[in-house]
């Protein structure tokens, strides 16, 4: 069956799966995409978000961003929001590498400074920021360290020197999300991510130096409100997560979840994968204490990396980093749950909102943004593959429909299998470099993965969140040097 | 002994299907899938560390799963690279155990080409059945 036509058509943009289309759905899906990129998603995705849409407590509809792909349990691309009394809470719809999320720094140097310099940046950055399978880092924790950072997040690389206190500012939730319980987490977490602080792990995880063109510039006005002021600028993106952490996190809850969710809670799932507990029970809010400790590990592990890239372009500059102005935009997570308030059918709602792959786009004036973006709306960082381009967004007040939600990066469409099949990394990276993108990696096979052409055009993926309103364009980056993880 | 990665499925993640003539053979060949998602050259890893594997699980593909992560476990907490050597699985009363032995040895960047790192055995379109040569796992991993 051609699946665009089980999907009614709401506008251009918003496409939905009604109730009828699968059997427990409670509320339909909806999938927000232009016509060409709901024709270049697989059918996965629509199995997914589905899927998503009979468990308990799910509200008004489950969503999938313009990214949206074939996951796990939720697509990536999933989002959910779900009531607090009644819903559950699901790792599966968050993901196993909670708080996944991206950063960006700016810089005042531009790329006619910065080119001659490029490739030992990018060199002492890979050197600095290790990359790849089992990477370790160099902050050193005995476990009640490591618990008391679990709870503090990057608040707590701070107050240890790594970092200014204007990062926890431009930071989701300060770098520091409340309730994280320590005690929640198994010990085999702590053994899996005691020593991987300030590390980017592999996959599409990269470190990105990148140059805002005036041409790439679509919102000058809120360009400059983000730091974007000078004619190609250089700025610093990177995307990672909780590492190790994290994921025993995720893997410990859903065996747990399993063990209880038809026998105790009656919940029944068309995936294993979403196994689920009430939000309201002692597995539920276990969970969440425990995931809370991964969304900080992850805080944490991105203000140490920023540490480390502002001694590294202090040391190839000479000058320091405040010299440089090497501030923060702002840091996005990708995969959580976080309780918010939101107006459904003109009432206001606490609702516990699943992200996966999928970007906070808080519009103007919402609470819980830094004070300096509040009149202007949130920052949203979207990477796209390292060979084409990434941008900066700002969310909007029409992002209401979907729980202020919008994409997070490309979305592939090729599998790592079939990618790694048709192309080398060696001849990737030496095609890239003529290009004029400088690339180092952790492996040259990971590298052939993450090629441009495994990836939606990240424009299109764009310019839908623009046109279904979830967020709009302020600048397009192009990518000059990588680390890939 | 065998798997093979699928080019079809999981766009962002690694998708394989293990077999073996018996449970303790495809046990073995998945431990071996996973451990080759992330080194490219398995035979480069050298038996210097053994580490005994004692799990129990109420569901036997539950087990494998366990299993699994116990590899992705050692990888991280102690940079260990293992291959299971041996392998026993029972079913004590109403529970399934296993008992293995896994060697292999620290991660050294040299010697050990990398590929991906693996995040977990993802629970989604997972399943271990007996077919008529013997059995099959499928398994989705998070990279």
């Amino acid at each position: 069956m051609d699946i665009v036509h089980a999907l009614e058509k709401i506008s251009d943009t918003v496409w939905e799966l009604p109730v009828t289309y699968k059997e427990g759905m409670r509320v339909p899906a909806r999938i927000f995409a232009t016509e060409r990129l709901i024709r270049d998603m697989d059918e996965t995705v629509y199995e997914q978000i589905s899927n998503v849409a009979t468990l308990p407590g799910v509200t008004k509809y489950a969503m999938c961003m313009p990214d949206g792909h074939s996951g796990y349990g939720f697509p990536i691309g999933g989002v959910a929001a779900m009531d607090v009394k009644t819903g559950v809470i699901s790792p599966g719809g968050i993901g196993f590498d909670i708080n996944c999320g991206m950063r960006l720094v700016t810089t005042n140097l531009t790329w006619d400074e910065v080119k001659p310099h490029v490739n030992r940046l990018v060199d002492r950055l890979a050197q600095r920021v290790p990359a790849g399978v089992g990477s370790t880092g160099f902050v050193r924790l005995n476990r009640d360290e490591f618990r008391t950072m679990l709870e503090e997040g990057a608040r707590w690389c701070v107050r240890k020197g790594y970092g200014w206190e204007e990062d926890l500012e431009l930071t989701e939730e300060s770098g520091c999300i409340m309730g994280a319980d320590a005690s929640a987490v198994s010990e085999q977490a702590i053994s899996r991510g005691i020593n991987q602080i300030g590390t980017l792990g592999s996959g599409n995880h990269y470190l990105e130096i990148q140059v805002a063109s005036p041409e790439n510039v679509f919102d000058k006005k809120v360009a400059g409100s983000f730091g974007i002021t000078i004619p190609n600028q250089v700025v610093v993106m990177f995307h990672c997560g909780s590492r190790g952490f994290g994921h025993q996190v995720a893997s410990d809850s859903l065996q747990v979840f399993l063990k209880v969710m038809e026998s105790k809670y009656g919940i029944k799932i068309l995936d294993r994968e979403l196994a689920s507990a009430p939000f309201d029970s002692p597995e539920g809010k276990k969970y969440f204490a425990a995931m809370k400790c991964a969304l900080n590990m992850s805080f944490a592990n991105r203000q140490v990396i920023l540490y480390r890239i502002r001694e590294v372009f202090s040391e190839v500059f000479g000058r320091s980093a405040e010299d440089m102005a090497m501030h923060m935009v702002y840091d996005v997570a990708h995969n959580t749950a976080k309780l918010e308030r939101h107006l459904v059918d003109g009432k206001e709602r606490e609702l516990l909102v699943h992200r996966k792959g999928a970007t906070r786009a808080f519009g103007p004036g919402l609470p819980g943004l830094p004070a300096r973006y509040r009149d202007i709306g949130q920052p949203v960082i979207i990477g796209g593959s390292m060979e084409t381009g990434s941008y900066l967004l700002v969310g909007v007040p029409e992002g209401a429909q979907s729980f202020y939600s919008t994409a997070h990066g490309s979305g592939r469409t090729m599998s790592r299998t079939r990618a790694r099949k048709l192309w080398r990394g060696q001849a990737l990276q030496s095609d890239m470099e003529s290009r004029g993108i400088y690339v180092r990696t952790a492996s040259w096979s990971g590298l052939a993965e993450e090629a441009g052409r495994a990836y939606k055009s990240i424009d299109d993926v764009v310019a839908a969140t623009e046109l279904a309103g979830l967020s709009r364009r302020v600048v397009r980056f192009i990518p000059v040097g990588n680390v890939k993880g | 002994m065998s798997y093979r990665f699928i080019e079809e499925e999981a766009t962002a993640d690694i998708a394989f299907e293990a077999r073996g003539k018996d449970l303790q053979e495809v046990f073995r060949s998945a431990g071996d899938a996973v451990m080759n998602v992330m080194i490219d050259n398995l035979d480069a890893i050298e038996p210097r560390e053994s580490r005994f594997l004692e799990l129990d699980s109420e569901a036997l593909d539950l087990l494998l799963l366990d299993l699994l992560q116990s590899l992705i476990y050692y990888k991280d907490a102690e940079q260990l690279l293992l291959r299971i050597t041996q392998v026993e699985i029972g079913k004590f009363n109403e529970s399934w155990r296993l008992r293995a032995m896994g060697r292999g040895e620290h991660l050294d960047h040299e010697r050990h080409h990398q590929l991906v790192d693996v995040k977990a055995v993802t629970l989604h379109n997972f399943s271990l059945e007996q077919a008529d040569d013997g059995w099959r796992a499928h398994v989705i991993l998070d990279v």
